[in-house]
């Protein structure tokens, strides 16, 4: 019986297997969350990445291009096997997406040690940041902290006092808590840390009602944060205290959360509505293609696939030549969807944060309407810890 | 004061919730005497087929009527399909076989509605607080709930304890050959309990999709407080059920509100911050821990087992 769980465990963690292609082909290996319910955000990444590789005829740098594509299943120990694998088996030239900092930090030696360069498309966990830089280790997204560190400062700006904040007990809540703090010096109501997974939040708004604070930010990402909004809505406190929050009302949650999150504010250094060409031409072409609105994950993985085509455009197709690679990726000189930005010397960008609200747009769809800039050229806080080698 | 008031009925409203989820499994598990992983997918699909329903129509009581009945029908064909060979297998393989359903639910919705969670909003007659205690206005679609879980609960118990149907499901849970001998068609008796279970296991999920997130795996974090449920009430028992329910409810809700502060009285702030959440969501299950150390049979075990 041992023997037939073990069978049946072990047929589910192989899931992924990758198509094969021609020989000189170059292989970019694209790790994500394909199954359970943040599945959804791996869905994000793959459309654009899928919309990415359409754009460019299936070239990277004019070379014929594949993606393979690996689910971790949100796990850290199926995600380094699957990134193993990828490098080992699979040969890949390139490695990116990864949603979790956890699954990042687990698979994030043996890529780097192999020497391929590796774009990491969300996830942002300050070690990568600070200690464990690496020449070839990219970010096209974020350090974690860098979003709730716009939203505290925009609040502090504002003289905003009485903030009650609240996020799940886990390692990224704290974070944020902390990275929120980092900016805002006003008054804290109370901080709340709510199970990791919670489902029904009417405790806590209990709470939060007595407490009746000016303000209130959140970080509850996925479900949690569409529960949150939904059950904060229906107490009746939408419009009484305002909410803020930072990657918790997006793409991804807001079909579900609706009306719920009308006039709600969230933090985020990307929008569908921003406005430069770049970014125009990709929210067109992938709602033309897949009838949705894309989240910041989507963009973020699109801008990963065009940064590796540019890289590889640079050093002629030369895929040895990765000291010539990292230079130019370095340079940050690709038409990204966000505008132009540069790196900082830890490989994480220095770019520009908005405060975003919701709206109901005109076809009656409720999406986030970007109000300002609240941080310009924000740099990460860890980047002092970062004493970056050059590539061998 | 108000504020224990406040969390008490929080509390009672969580267990509610519980109760619909936890009937259903009990009722299947003490009268089948079979392990149904599957019962959170048959919470999911009615979470589901009532949001659907409700964002085509914009009829909420559709929405319910609709998640009953196809929730029903996709319980009873899997009760034909898959279960009907799992009674005279072992615990185990029966807990393989509905992890296996488990899998195939939370694809198959994903294939149906995509993997963006489901819009599921409050019908415009329950929108709005009611305020029951004074300065704690309370939203009206959770004192329905309430409600609902009241008069379900009575009606299972009228259905099980007052009717011929309740008398035969009793009886075929001491008896299962007794029964059969008695020229009672035991088969068709298990697809309708399992029927029934299926429904309970849809309303609930119906009620909790404008509360909850009606995504891909949601029925799966519940269950597992369902089967604490009906360990700590006694397996079987339908009073047990709604007894152990609101004691979860109450005891999960209170720890949530009250230990970190309880906690902040005999330590300092910041170990109390980290201690208070994470003993709070351990209580219901040291509660269960309890409970098997004191009464092994749970708190009503069902008698002449």
């Amino acid at each position: 019986m041992k023997a037939r769980i073990l069978t049946a465990l072990a047929a589910l963690c192989c899931l992924a297997t990758p198509a094969l292609a021609a020989d000189n082909a170059v292989k970019i290996g694209l790790v994500t969350t394909l199954s359970g319910p943040a599945g959804v955000i791996g869905k994000h990444m793959k459309d654009a990445a899928d919309l990415a590789m359409d754009m460019l005829g299936n070239k990277i740098g004019g070379k014929p291009a594949e993606i393979v594509f690996g689910d971790d299943q949100f796990k850290p120990d199926v995600g380094r096997q699957v990134a193993e694998q990828m490098v080992k088996r699979d040969k890949v030239d390139f490695m990116t997406g990864f949603i979790w900092s956890n699954v990042l930090l687990a698979s994030y030696e043996p890529v780097i040690k192999s020497g391929i360069i590796f774009i990491g498309a969300n996830a942002g966990p300050h070690e990568l940041a600070g200690a464990m830089c690496a020449p070839n280790y990219f970010s096209a997204s974020w350090q974690n902290d860098q979003t709730p560190e716009a939203m505290g400062k925009y609040m502090n700006d504002q003289k905003m006092d009485d903030v009650y904040l609240i996020a799940p007990d886990y390692a990224a809540g704290k974070d944020m808590v902390n990275g929120f703090k980092r900016y805002f010096k006003g008054k804290v109501a109370a901080e709340v840390f709510t199970k990791p997974g919670q489902t029904d939040y009417q405790v806590e708004i209990s709470q939060l009602r007595s407490a009746n604070p000016k303000t209130l930010f959140i970080f509850l990402p996925g479900a949690m944060g569409i529960q949150f909004v939904k059950q904060y809505d229906q107490a009746g406190l939408r419009g009484k205290i305002p909410l803020y929050s930072a990657f918790t009302v997006d793409e991804t949650t807001l079909p579900a959360i609706g009306a719920a999150a009308d006039g709600n504010y969230e933090a985020s250094f990307w929008s569908p509505d921003l406005d430069n060409p770049r970014n125009k031409e990709f929210v067109a072409a992938f709602r033309k293609k897949y009838n949705y609105i894309p989240s910041y994950y989507a963009a973020q993985q699109f801008d990963a696939i065009f940064q590796i085509d540019d890289a590889v455009k640079a050093v002629k197709g030369n895929l040895k030549d990765r000291k010539g690679m990292i230079a130019r990726i370095d340079k940050a000189d690709f038409p990204s969807v966000r505008g132009k930005f540069t790196y900082n010397t830890n490989h994480f960008p220095i770019e520009n944060f908005y405060l975003l609200k919701i709206v109901k747009d005109s076809d009656g769809q409720y999406v986030r309407k970007i109000q300002g800039v609240m941080f310009a050229n924000h740099k990460d806080a860890y980047s002092s810890e970062c004493h970056m080698k050059p590539y061998k | 004061m108000i504020a224990v008031a406040e969390q008490v009925l929080n509390g009672v409203q969580f267990g509610i919730t519980l109760f619909l989820m936890a009937a259903g499994l009990t009722l299947i598990f003490g009268v089948m005497n079979l392990v149904n992983l599957a019962h959170g997918s048959l919470y999911m699909v009615g979470a589901y087929i009532a949001a659907a329903t409700f964002n085509a129509t914009h009829s909420f009581l559709l929405g319910i009527g609709a998640a009953l009945a196809g929730t029903a029908a996709v319980g009873i064909a899997i009760e034909v399909v898959v279960f009907r060979r799992l009674y005279r297998r072992d615990h185990l393989d029966q807990v393989l076989a509905t992890f296996g359903l488990i899998l195939f639910f939370n694809e198959l919705v994903r294939m149906i509605w995509g993997a963006t969670a489901l819009y599921a909003q409050v019908p415009g007659f329950l929108a709005g607080q009611v305020e029951l205690l004074p300065g704690a206005p309370y939203p009206t679609y959770r004192l329905a709930i309430i409600v609902a879980g009241l008069v379900v609960g009575v009606l299972i118990y009228l259905l099980v304890m007052k009717t011929r149907i309740g008398m035969l499901i009793r009886a075929g849970a001491s008896d299962r050959t007794m029964v059969g001998a008695l020229g009672v068609n035991i088969t068709l008796l298990y697809t309708l309990v399992f029927g029934v279970g299926a429904a309970l296991a849809a309303l609930s999920g119906a009620l909790a999709g404008p509360v909850f997130t009606v995504e891909s795996g949601m029925g799966d974090d519940l269950l597992i407080l369902a089967f604490v449920v009906i360990v700590i009430g006694g397996i079987g028992s339908i009073r047990g059920a709604f007894i152990a329910s609101v004691l979860v409810g109450v005891v999960d809700t209170i720890g949530r509100a009250f230990l970190r502060q309880l906690f902040a009285l005999v330590m300092s702030g910041f170990a109390a911050d980290s201690a208070g959440p994470a003993t709070a969501s351990m209580l219901i299950y040291v509660l269960m821990a309890a409970v098997l150390f004191f009464r092994p049979q749970g708190l009503f075990p069902r008698e002449n087992r």
